[in-house]
């Protein structure tokens, strides 16, 4: 801990003539921000709305937490506990996890770090946050007019026919944000393809471009598919359609084949951003060049199409054939080899680097840990005999909390404290960002690993009332959350205090590589760089360089 | 039932030792991968930590070998671990031939059984030890799963179809049955208990119940109270086809097409004709949709698998 | 840069690039439109395996004379859109309006007779729902073509809707003489969704009205 704890160095201040003109002091006025097109603009309006998402889904989460303090239903009703676990799921996956790294940190920095002046459709990028911010209303609405109760799974027949609660308000708001993840990959594609900066090839890219390529490849071709799975849910409301419900000859797992073709890539939309912004965070303070560009670079790939591959497993109990699970088992324990090469080389790239445990890299590295850990136990999940006693348990929601919350949060927490002081100019209180990468760290453990062991046991999810022999364990879980629900507190605290408050950034003040940070100022200008940079080596090419034959 | 802590599942069937050996197996695995990871980060981070805000380590872009022995490795483990759970999981889908066969209709939000001997049972399920038992399952509503932790078993119902699963019990004494696939407001609530037995306490259990007809005479019964006996009768000129000795065997089709009887095609045939009438027969059989339920369907099933040749 | 085109917006180098990403950017999103009728058609493929007889009765209910006329306006209205493009790329302002007139209309006759079809459809009973009726012992399954009918041919109108706003709104461009042989991107960006909308249509016809007809 080289730093002291409240003084930033000096490198990290700014110089004292300030006040030059950037994207923040462009203008003030509502319509400055509502009708703007710029991306660092756009990324803000995110980060704002999916900040307020975030805690409305953490109080869903919070409530379900209580309520299973004790194995009777003593907080709410079953139907109440049924819609707080739907809408937890509906607002953080949706409204959350799916835009988070890429609608605000992918959106501010693919331009930057590619060298352009903007996403290649600037009007389209605005456009995207309000079909979001239209999605929300319509969610919000149905949580107003007293919410949906279906899981956020939407299984079919209970969503089409059996269930009283608003599923078609809830289908219209999942229906309308699916098209605003459209247009964001749609947008990143065109503009990694064709707005790099001149001498920007594709293996300089920083590999946090690379990934947020491929999520976009899974925006692309996924979310439709989910959206016509969800259309239909609505018509089958509204007209009795009958192709999801049995009693007129349908059948409702093709419910679940559309609902997990996309579905299931939908997690690598989550994850892959995330770790994109590892690979940037782990370079930096190691101060390396990373360990095996490509093989990073092609695993993100690799991951964004066998995902597309192995939806099934979500079935394997469902009664689809046999030789389907064995196809999708195999498949599964494919798509486990690039994330284990991901692992790998973060942890190569540390031998013999500079390293630095500033609050970045402790998320970063916090995250290695978490999704190693639910990464492996993913391989459990793709192991047949294994799935079949703990699917719908909650060994599988520790898993995929492993995964989104291990993952995919701690990722983007990581991303905003290595590049809020880009974003917004302002340092945070070191000290206190590091307690906190400490506490949501102990308190997800806490909350989330004692569900593999109450899961094993048999428990299912999605219950209201339990046996009491499960509680002990429902009470350390309850006990954590108590804690991470602190640790996501003190950054929202201390974040807000920065914008005000906090010491003036340098440009670049962790000393990185990358064009937003040797070439633009802290915070950017409106058109992001004085002159089109000129990229002349490679990604993290932070000297000298030794070859190992 | 252990009401006490626990950190580990009762082992109670068969299949529960092997999955639990596999499950081993895999914590095994994963301990291994994950602290490597976490000592080489531990021990990387403190030994290389940074001594001055200038230093710039040596730079090394990366090694093909480790590349291929850190892909190739978990490959290998991974297909290992593929062959034995999907070893494991095929059994599971093949009950033995001397399997008794009781039938499952999940309704929201409880549980109805019956034993091949007639016995009813709302939410439990008794069952003797050392017998394979091959469960058929239906749902008259959404899709439910029929969860067994103690057996390591655990198939959803789907309407509209029957699913199975089977099992022998191992141990005497009392296990949670629980609906693992959410089902709609009292899902947490669609529990009961599954009653393992010594084969003598199970007959003396069978005998003190309520004195119940075996499956297929309340089968007949309700084959005769729906008519269905006026025109599937063994005669060659009878309006429907003969159901003596069909089940298990292929029947043709108007069509052309071959298909074999089992639970499925009785099922469909009642409820919906038509769809799939057996050559030289007319379309003439109504639909029994909303006359029979789920339970009926199933009695029936039993009464026609009953009919073997002489 | 000798002089900036007036179209050029600010983040694009030159015209080249702006008309490169536009493409680029309308051919992934006709990507993301594949895959969501692509789920449709899906659906449409496994219920036609599991009840060919009922497709195939379903199949009979549809006009075919309705059918057959509404794919020859559209492939025709295919021509004028190739046109409107050719004369853009030529800068002749009133050939541009024309053409895309043209296509508009044709696009309007197409909805108007789908209009009249489903109002024939409505008034049958077939709209799948509480007024279904059928006179067939597979009714229920009958039901399932005509939710898929509804659905694919349903989306598809919505997508010519879209398609003819677009159309209007490069007319009113088009008039003002914004398009010239340097500048003509959104006509040839709409002609590439106009034929897209068109090349599902070709796909819903035979296997909506044709199945049932050999």
């Amino acid at each position: 801990m080289s730093t002291a704890v409240f003084k930033p160095s000096k490198s990290q201040l700014a110089d004292q003539s300030d006040g030059a003109s950037n994207y923040l002091n462009a203008g003030f006025s509502a319509k400055s921000w509502l009708l703007t097109v710029d991306h660092k603009r756009i990324a803000i309006l995110y980060l704002i709305s999916i900040t307020l998402f975030f805690f409305l889904g953490g109080l869903f989460a919070v409530l379900i937490r209580l309520e299973l303090l004790t194995p009777q239903g003593d907080l709410m009703q079953a139907e109440t506990y049924n819609k707080m676990f739907t809408m937890h799921g509906i607002v953080m996956i949706f409204f959350f996890l799916i835009p988070s790294i890429p609608a605000v940190l992918g959106n501010f920095l693919i331009p930057l770090m590619i060298g352009a002046k903007d996403l290649a459709f600037p009007r389209i990028n605005l456009l995207s946050w309000y079909i979001y911010s239209v999605g929300g209303l319509f969610t919000f609405a149905a949580i107003v007019f007293g919410g949906v109760d279906t899981g956020w799974t939407f299984y079919t027949p209970y969503s089409s026919t059996y269930s009283n609660s608003n599923v078609i308000l809830v289908a219209v708001g999942v229906f309308i944000t699916g098209f605003s993840s459209i247009l964001t990959g749609l947008n990143f594609i065109v503009t990694i393809h064709k707005m790099r900066a001149p001498g920007m090839t594709w293996f300089r890219l920083p590999l946090f471009v690379w990934a947020h390529y491929a999520t976009s490849i899974i925006q692309v071709l996924g979310t439709p598919v989910v959206t016509a799975a969800i259309m239909l849910i609505g018509l089958e409301r509204l007209f009795g359609f009958g192709i999801f419900d049995p009693k007129l000859g349908g059948d409702p797992l093709l419910f679940q084949h559309l609902f997990w073709f996309y579905s299931h890539p939908a997690v690598y939309i989550m994850i892959l951003p995330g770790m994109g912004v590892i690979s940037e965070v782990i370079t930096c303070f190691a101060k390396k060049k990373v360990f095996g560009y490509s093989f990073i670079a092609f695993s993100s790939i690799a991951i964004a199409v066998l995902g597309f591959l192995v939806w099934g497993h979500h079935m394997f109990t469902s009664g689809q054939s046999v030789y389907t699970s064995l196809v999708f088992s195999i498949l599964t324990f494919l798509v486990a080899v690039p994330s284990a090469i991901k692992v790998f080389n973060w942890t190569a790239t540390l031998y013999k680097g500079a390293v630095s445990y500033d609050a970045p890299m402790l998320y970063a590295l916090g995250f290695i840990g978490l999704f190693t850990i639910g990464g492996l136990t993913g391989i459990f999940l793709g192991t047949l005999a294994v799935d079949v006693h703990v699917h719908d348990t909650y060994f599988v929601v520790a898993h995929f909390h492993y995964i989104m919350v291990g993952g995919a949060i701690m990722a983007y927490m990581a991303g905003l404290h290595f590049w809020w002081p880009k974003i917004t100019g302002r340092l945070y209180p070191e000290g206190w960002a590091r307690f906190s990468a400490l506490v949501i760290f102990i308190g997800f453990h806490l909350t989330f690993f004692p569900q593999f062991i109450v899961g094993y046991l048999g428990m299912p999810r999605r219950y209201h009332v339990y046996p009491e022999e499960f509680q002990i364990l429902n009470v350390l879980s309850t006990a954590g959350a108590t804690i991470l629900g602190v640790g996501y507190l003190i950054p929202l605290i201390y974040f807000t205090w920065s914008l005000k408050s906090g010491p003036k950034a340098s440009a670049n003040p962790w000393g990185a590589k990358g064009l937003e940070w040797e070439k633009a100022s802290s915070p950017p200008s409106q058109y992001n760089f004085e002159k089109t940079p000129v990229v002349t080596e490679e990604a993290y090419d932070y000297e000298p360089t030794i070859w190992l034959k | 039932m252990n009401k006490g802590f626990q950190l580990f599942p009762e082992q109670a069937s068969t299949l529960a030792a092997q999955v639990d050996y596999l499950y081993f197996f895999l914590i095994a695995v994963s301990l291994f991968f994950s602290v490597l990871i976490f000592f080489l980060i531990y021990v990387f981070a403190v030994r290389y930590r940074r001594k001055s805000e200038q230093e710039v380590p040596e730079q090394i872009p990366g090694l093909l070998k480790l590349e291929i022995l850190w892909s190739v490795i978990p490959f290998l483990l991974c297909m290992v671990v593929f062959v034995w759970g999907a070893t494991l999981y095929f059994d599971t889908y093949s009950p033995p031939k001397d399997a008794l066969e009781y039938y499952v209709v999940g309704k929201q939000w409880m549980w109805h059984i019956q034993h091949p001997t007639g016995q009813r049972e709302i939410n439990e399920l008794h069952v003797p030890t050392g017998q394979p038992i091959k469960l058929t399952m239906a749902t008259e509503d959404v899709i439910h799963s029929f969860y067994i932790p103690a057996f390591r078993v655990k198939r959803d119902v789907v309407p509209g179809r029957y699913t199975s699963m089977w099992f022998e019990a191992t141990k005497p004494g009392e296990y949670h049955l629980f609906c693992a696939e959410y089902c709609g407001t009292k899902h947490s609530q669609m529990r009961g208990r599954v009653v393992v037995m010594e084969p003598a306490d199970y007959q003396n259990w069978l005998s003190g119940g309520v004195a119940n007809e075996p499956l297929e005479v309340i089968g007949e019964k309700k084959f005769r109270q729906l008519a269905c006996h006026t025109c599937h009768v063994d005669k060659p000129d009878a309006r429907g086809p003969s159901l003596v000795g069909v089940f298990g065997e292929p029947v043709r089709l108007q069509n052309g097409q071959t298909v074999t009887v089992d639970e499925t095609y009785i099922r469909e045939s009642i409820l919906n004709p038509n769809a799939k009438i057996a050559a030289g027969y007319r379309p003439v059989m109504p639909t029994f949709k909303g006359q029979i339920d789920e339970v009926g369907l199933l009695q029936i099933t039993a009464y026609i698998k009953s009919l073997t040749k002489e | 840069m000798a002089h900036e085109h007036a179209a050029l917006q600010h983040h694009f180098d030159d015209m080249d690039q702006q008309l490169e990403a536009s493409t680029l950017g309308m051919w992934a999103f006709l990507i993301t439109e594949v895959l969501f009728f692509g789920g449709l058609f899906a659906g449409y493929l496994i219920y036609r395996t599991k009840f060919p007889e009922a497709f195939d009765l379903g199949s009979h209910e549809l006009d075919i004379k309705f059918g057959a006329i509404n794919t020859a306006v559209l492939i025709g209205s295919s021509l004028t859109m190739v046109l409107a493009v050719y004369f853009a790329q030529l800068g002749q302002r009133m050939k541009i309006v024309f053409f895309l007139f043209a296509t508009l209309v044709l696009g309007g006759t197409f909805l108007g007779i789908k209009a009249v079809e489903y109002s024939h459809k409505i008034h049958d009973g077939l709209l799948p729902g509480p007024g279904f009726t059928f006179d067939s012992p597979i009714a229920d399954q009958v039901r399932i073509f005509f939710s898929f009918y509804f659905a694919m041919t349903g989306l598809h109108a919505f997508h010519m809707i879209i398609g003819a706003g677009l159309l209007s709104w490069l007319m009113y461009n088009a008039w003002q003489g914004k398009y010239d042989s340097s500048y003509n991107t959104p006509v040839e960006l709409v002609g590439l969704y106009w034929h897209f909308v068109d090349i599902v249509w070709i796909f819903l016809f035979p296997l909506l009205y044709l199945i049932g007809r050999n």
